[in-house]
């Protein structure tokens, strides 16, 4: 048997979803199509976040991201990034739903443009709209537990506080929070958002979150498919850890060898 | 001769042949369907729809598909 699945039994179960891996990984930022691709498959990731935009119609851009990952292989999350207010964001869920692959969305209502921080208030609404609509909601919010909960109470499949602003890398910077909101919600908490390394990734998951969604700390990495596969390593230590328990903190010196048998 | 109209595709005036469909407009611009997702004077449109829907003078497309995103 795999030493992994020995250690970490339970998969992670999204709205009756199962996924083995704990890592969700954006696809944005990425120097080319197939880096993206490489270090998707290193991170052994089963479902990436994907935007919803207009095409360009003088082709200047690259094609669609559908050309470049197979919706078979990976799970598509659309998100609907870069929304402001709460009509935007149900605008942008409707019409990545229309695409037909799944009836799921990352909703993501940003307040403020200089800390992408969400629009808590418009969260909330769009996504008392998109569950009514029948939308998997896995909602982007801050590290508030109180936004957690009623994000919870209004039938949203996830709640995903940030670990720190959007594409900052500055890491977990409240693992009280995080910790708060998930012994409080009985829904999947994921982190999304602010992971810069591996180690960030181990802190986040000791904290016993169900997993992380993180994008610019791979796709920014000098090698993106070696941070991709540190990652992956990263997020099962940190959940191994946390299933192991750590040993409790002491403010002296226990010696880990006898102290009795030394030579006279 | 055929009859031009006025019609905004993505946020650029632009001109389609009187009497096109949603479908033909696609076919113009060498989009293929199923990964594509229009929204006609800001109501999604089934993609059965494609071939039954005209455009009118003054519509307004959206044409829209999944890029990279965080």
């Amino acid at each position: 048997m795999n030493v992994q699945v020995a250690a970490d039994p339970s998969p992670l179960v999204i709205a009756g979803r199962e996924f083995r891996s704990r890592l969700i990984l954006g696809t944005g930022k990425y120097r080319t199509n197939e880096e993206m691709v490489r270090a998707i498959e290193a991170s052994g990731t089963e479902m990436v976040t994907v935007a919803v935009r207009r095409i360009d119609l003088d082709r200047t851009k690259e094609e669609g991201i559908l050309y470049h990952l197979d919706p078979e292989r990976w799970f598509l999350l659309p998100n609907t990034a870069g929304c402001y207010t709460a009509e935007d964001a149900v605008r942008y869920a409707r019409l990545g739903r229309a695409a037909g692959i799944s009836d799921w969305v990352k909703l993501e209502v940003i307040g403020d443009q200089r800390t992408l921080l969400p629009d808590v208030q418009a969260t909330l609404e769009a996504a008392k709209i998109l569950v009514a609509e029948g939308f998997k909601v896995l909602a982007y919010t801050n590290e508030d537990v109180v936004t957690a909960l009623r994000l919870e109470d209004l039938g949203c499949a996830a709640v995903m506080p940030l670990a720190s602003p959007i594409g900052s890398g500055l890491g977990l910077v409240n693992p009280y929070f995080i910790r708060e909101i998930k012994s409080r919600l009985s829904c999947p908490v994921i982190v999304d958002a602010g992971v810069g390394t591996a180690s960030d990734a181990t802190l986040t998951m000791e904290q016993g979150v169900d997993g992380i969604l993180m994008n610019t700390a791979v796709a920014e990495a000098q090698d993106p498919v070696r941070m991709a596969v540190a990652m992956r390593y990263g997020v099962e230590a940190g959940r191994l850890a946390y299933l192991a328990g750590r040993m409790p903190r002491r403010e002296v010196a226990v010696p880990s060898s006898p102290t009795t048998g030394m030579l006279d | 001769m055929t009859t031009m109209i006025p019609v905004t595709i993505n946020g650029d005036a632009r001109e389609v042949a009187a009497g096109s469909t949603v479908r033909a407009v696609l076919d113009s611009l060498g989009l293929h369907p199923r990964l594509v997702v229009v929204e006609h004077n800001r109501e999604i449109l089934d993609r059965e729809d494609y071939d039954n829907t005209e455009v009118q003078a003054g519509d307004t497309l959206e044409l829209v598909h999944f890029v990279g995103g965080g």
